[in-house]
């Protein structure tokens, strides 16, 4: 049984992040939308951790969601993959169930 | 697939309703079907067809109508949050003894039962919120 994880919150402001990588399965995902995607950025102190996650597990960002941010593609940490709506609606279809972390 | 939307958090707060909205197009727009929106907690003040929100920025409640229009969604409002947070139809604001209605066209109110449904009979429930 596979879970997308939907993280909506900036790992600045809460753990949401942190909290789900404590108890996600091998076969889960991570989607980083709205402020989420802060977590995503480059250079900053949570990048380790995104750069750790993308490791084992597969991890998105909600493309719209950065742009709205002025957060450029290419200023993302490597190995994240970019997702629009459309994408956002495959990976819940693809998942056996999301699991929001609100 | 079929798959079923819950709103916990009302319009203009963060993006919630606003997510759930573009994610609602998309999956439509793929050949999904849309099995109900639940607004749950805060996201019943979606609901309210007396905003007023300023005529260059987005109308939540109304982009909702249309899109219920266009697909006929099943947009239900949790009856005990309309209750405390003063969203009425006009059914219930005889019952309460109240002056006035403010739900928006296309939306109808109905109990928690809803969303079990919902769980039970989408293929998934994305939820979106605070």
């Amino acid at each position: 049984m596979s879970t997308l994880h939907t993280i909506n919150k900036s790992p600045f402001d809460r753990n949401s992040l942190g909290s789900c990588l404590r108890v996600i399965s091998d076969s889960d995902a991570i989607l980083l939308i709205e402020d989420g995607i802060y977590a995503a950025t480059s250079g900053t102190i949570f990048s380790d951790v995104v750069k750790a996650a993308v490791q084992s597990h597969s991890v998105y960002v909600l493309g719209p969601d950065l742009s709205a941010r002025g957060m450029k593609e290419d200023g993302i940490v490597e190995g994240v993959n970019v997702v629009d709506y459309e994408g956002f609606v495959d990976l819940v279809t693809e998942y056996d169930k999301t699991n929001s972390w609100l | 697939m079929k798959l079923a939307i819950q709103i916990n958090e009302g319009p203009y707060q963060h993006q919630a309703s606003d997510s759930a909205y573009q994610f609602t197009r998309a999956a439509l727009a793929k050949g999904h079907e849309i099995f109900r929106v639940f607004l749950y907690h805060d996201g019943v003040n979606n609901a309210t067809r007396l905003a007023v929100p300023p005529q260059d920025d987005r109308n939540i409640t109304q982009q909702w109508t249309q899109l219920q229009k266009e697909h006929e969604l099943d947009l239900v409002v949790c009856i005990a949050a309309a209750q405390r947070r003063g969203l009425l139809d006009e059914d219930e604001a005889k019952r309460q003894g109240k002056d006035a209605n403010n739900i928006a066209e296309g939306f109808r109110i109905s109990g928690l039962g809803q969303l079990i449904e919902a769980g039970i009979e989408a293929d998934r429930l994305v939820v979106f919120g605070d």
